[in-house]
């Protein structure tokens, strides 16, 4: 069995899960600035409430997982990211611990609103950040990182983090017009029609601008039959942006589930251009392996447990389904 | 100027240090709140479901900055340890990665219901929720004891191309300190929630003696008191000698014995001084050491000067921790002996010294905690995985600046975030646990709709 293809596929998985779920609930912290009463506040927190560490349990398998199945990866692009790495772990401490404090002390509420909805931003800018560093490459000699402390600091990987925050603040509407009813789920409809917007004319950007940063992406994806194979990628994610745009305005769950197969094919398109590298530019998944039985032995926990953890995650969402003005929080 | 792996090291033992707190008080507060809600599905008395939402409130604080400080640790490998990372990856990373599978989700995906829950699955499928929080903490004891205990006592391997590959799982897992290390710390965490909630229900019993949910708190945490503080002792003296087979150079750090000498004497308190190779003032018992440590008065006990100047641990720090810890393990054992003697003289709710000894001891279990993972991760350099790395191998190619910066702002963020949280937490033990009273009836024909909001912990405050 070739265990390290599989690990690199699981892990893949583990980070999407984590970007799409973690994703909408950093969203609703993302729109706290454009939603101001403090009851509709605490009523958007409450939806993610029983959910959100959960969600977030998905960025410590993709570490923890990283670490295991691919040591040399872990260590050099934690410490090629080290700043943006300390900053997004710090701002989700202040995220994280805000779904309990805010509703411990009236005085001080704002306070954590702001700790919240910044931290919120911080930790999805720097992700964006990190994915166009990792985009654009580490630089490693003889193994050991030589870059700089800002190397991932760039015109491109702005571009990405804006495009991950507007994502994030999508997921989040798209979540939150699932949940809410009347005139507060027309407030968030009106606010996603811009985003809409924004988040395509941004995924341009960084799509044509990712195909600058390396001339092998160019070549993977201009590159005969290569072309013709992928192109219903960005095709495809046109037509659902656009589908998005439409759908905003009237639609309750199909908002959410849009979102979600923009972020697929996003998600889909970034693999894509990188494979088989997991420390672009150079050094592959199966270069930073670790030993062969270290991933068997963890995937006979992951064959096991996995299955599991679905079923229960998903029975978690189900019993707090629904509508929430319905079920009387405050 | 510090380097960058002293900077490293600090922040490692900072991070964790606070980390460590909300887990030890978590895995032992799961377990409370499962008891808790047993006896009220059992006796349908309500003082335990008012016990049991007054403890949840807290257990939501806690395990939010247990969750958020976890997070951090799950990078910190890779951002300032890339090179132990890499040559533990393969024996480690799975034990982590086991961690995640069977605790992390386990806890989180039952979290939400524990928390929210109650009114929307009943209270069957609601102590199901409970038991499995309480399950997933101890599975991640487990894992994470057994990863440490591994860097402390390696086994099951083999060094292949300059990084640690496993032989045998069942080995490497079940380490020759692991077994210790995790009664012993599993224990530690019953303690430190034992001592918390005794301290609640005695400054509530000091206020109303007559307060029965105050009563039964504390009547439940004094047994703990005097039933496991003294297994801990026998525990930790297991533990201690389980490292004297395998860390024979912490064992001599921790007595602050330099000299090997047969017939070594036990000594009490003194200085140890790394430079002159001598415990200074040292206050000792003639033979004792030697009779604790090879239970025979002459026998013989190796001291630091046998082990080359690098490989010794700081018997300065070494020594004093462990006396900390066991000097709070000795008082926690007396004050269960006392509560026994009250207990028994019909006088448990009524003895206020009592109530004030048991008041000042609510955070002795965190000391003696902190106290004790020093002694042991201190007592294992300068190894980082005992005897195959050293930790000035361990460290990442990050600048000394780039340390100390995160350095500055964990200590900024984590002293503002866990100052407010440990106020809220000391504010919601300040309430009187009657308030958080619901009448199960009422919860119960309700059907979860508008009481919803009490069982909400958020809402209505």
């Amino acid at each position: 069995m070739d265990y390290q293809l599989i690990w690199v596929l699981l892990i893949a998985v583990a980070v999407f899960a984590y970007v799409t779920l973690d994703g909408f609930d950093l969203g609703i912290g993302i729109l706290f600035p454009f939603i101001k009463n403090p009851v509709k506040r605490g009523r958007m927190m409450n939806t993610v409430a029983p959910i959100w560490d959960g969600n977030e349990t998905w960025l410590v398998l993709g570490g923890g997982g990283l670490y295991a199945a691919f040591p040399k990866a872990y260590s050099l692009l934690m410490t090629a990211f080290y700043i943006p790495v300390f900053v997004m772990l710090l701002a989700l401490v202040f995220r994280g611990v805000a779904f309990e404090f805010r509703f411990k002390s009236k005085n001080h509420q704002k306070h954590w609103d702001i700790a919240f909805s910044a931290g919120s931003i911080i930790a999805s800018a720097m992700q964006g950040a990190m994915l166009g560093g990792f985009i654009e490459g580490i630089a490693v000699e003889n193994g050991r990182f030589v870059g700089g402390a800002f190397d991932w600091l760039s015109p491109f990987s702005f571009f990405c983090a804006t495009a991950v925050v507007v994502g994030y603040a999508l997921l989040g509407t798209g979540w939150l017009i699932m949940k809410m009813e009347g005139d507060f789920q027309g407030n968030l409809r009106r606010l996603a029609k811009p985003a809409v917007i924004w988040m395509a004319a941004n995924l341009a950007v960084v799509s044509l601008m990712t195909t600058y940063v390396n001339p092998a992406y160019a070549e993977r994806w201009f590159n005969m039959p290569n072309m013709a194979m992928m192109a219903p990628i960005p095709l495809i994610t046109a037509g659902l942006l656009f589908w998005l745009w439409r759908a905003v305005s009237h639609r309750e769950k199909t908002v959410f589930g849009i979102t979600l197969g923009i972020f697929f094919l996003c998600y889909l398109g970034f693999g894509i251009t990188l494979y088989p590298n997991i420390v672009p530019p150079m050094i592959t998944f199966r270069d930073a392996t670790a030993p062969e039985n270290s991933l068997a032995f963890m995937l006979v926990g992951a064959v096991i447990l996995l299955p599991v953890i679905f079923a229960y995650t998903a029975y978690a969402y189900w019993v707090f389904r629904g509508k929430v003005s319905d079920e009387g929080y405050h | 100027m510090l380097d960058a792996e002293i900077l490293a090291r600090i922040q490692f033992a900072f991070t964790v240090s606070f980390h460590i707190i909300f887990p030890s008080f978590t895995i032992g507060l799961a377990s409370f709140l499962f008891v808790l809600e047993a006896m009220w599905l059992r006796t349908r008395d309500d003082t335990y479901l008012t016990l049991y939402k007054f403890w949840l409130k807290i257990f939501a604080l806690a395990f939010g900055m247990g969750v958020v400080s976890g997070i951090v640790m799950s990078y910190q490998f890779g951002t300032n340890w890339g090179p132990f990372s890499e040559f533990t990856g393969g024996v480690i990373g799975p034990l982590m990665a086991y961690e995640v599978l069977s605790a992390f989700f386990l806890e989180a995906g039952f979290l939400g219901i524990m928390l929210f829950g109650l009114n929307r699955v009943g209270p069957k499928l609601h102590f199901l929720a409970t038991t499995m929080v309480a399950v997933g903490t101890l599975f991640s004891a487990f894992w994470i004891l057994s990863a440490n205990s591994w860097m402390q006592t390696p086994d099951g391997y083999v060094i292949e191309n300059g990084r640690a590959v496993v032989t045998s799982w069942i080995d490497a897992i079940f380490n020759p300190s692991f077994p210790y290390r995790l009664v012993h710390m599993v224990l530690a965490a019953y303690l430190t929630t034992a001592f918390v909630v005794g301290a609640v229900g005695a400054l509530h019993l000091l206020r109303d003696r007559e307060n029965r949910a105050a009563r039964i708190m504390f009547s439940m945490a004094m047994w703990m008191a005097a039933i496991v503080a003294p297994i801990q002792i026998m525990a930790g003296d297991m533990h201690g000698l389980n490292t004297l087979e395998h860390q024979p150079a912490k064992v001599a750090a921790m007595e602050g014995h330099f000299e090997t000498r047969e017939g070594a004497p036990l000594i009490l308190f003194g200085l140890p001084d790394m430079k002159a190779e001598e415990t200074r003032y040292a206050v000792e018992i003639p033979k004792l050491g030697s009779m604790i440590l090879t239970h025979d008065w002459d026998g013989k006990i190796t001291g630091l000067n046998d082990f080359a100047p690098e490989d010794r641990p700081n018997a300065t720090i070494v020594f004093w921790t462990f006396r900390i810890m066991v000097g709070v393990g000795v008082l926690m054992a007396l004050l269960g002996i006392a509560s026994l003697i009250a207990r028994f003289r019909h006088k448990l709710y009524d003895c206020k010294h009592l109530h004030r000894f048991a008041l000042i001891m609510g955070p002795s279990g965190f000391v003696a905690i902190l106290a004790g993972w020093f002694t042991t991760e201190v007592g294992r350099q300068p190894w980082v995985v005992y005897g195959l790395m050293r930790t000035s191998e361990a460290g990442s190619p990050v600048t000394a600046t780039a340390i100390a910066g995160s350095l500055i702002a964990f200590v900024v963020v984590y002293s503002i975030v866990f100052g407010v949280g440990t106020a809220y937490i000391l504010r919601a033990m300040n309430h009187d646990p009657r308030n958080a009273h619901v009448p199960t009836g009422e919860f119960l024909r309700a059907g979860g709709r508008q009481l919803a909001a009490h069982n909400n912990p958020q809402a209505g405050e």
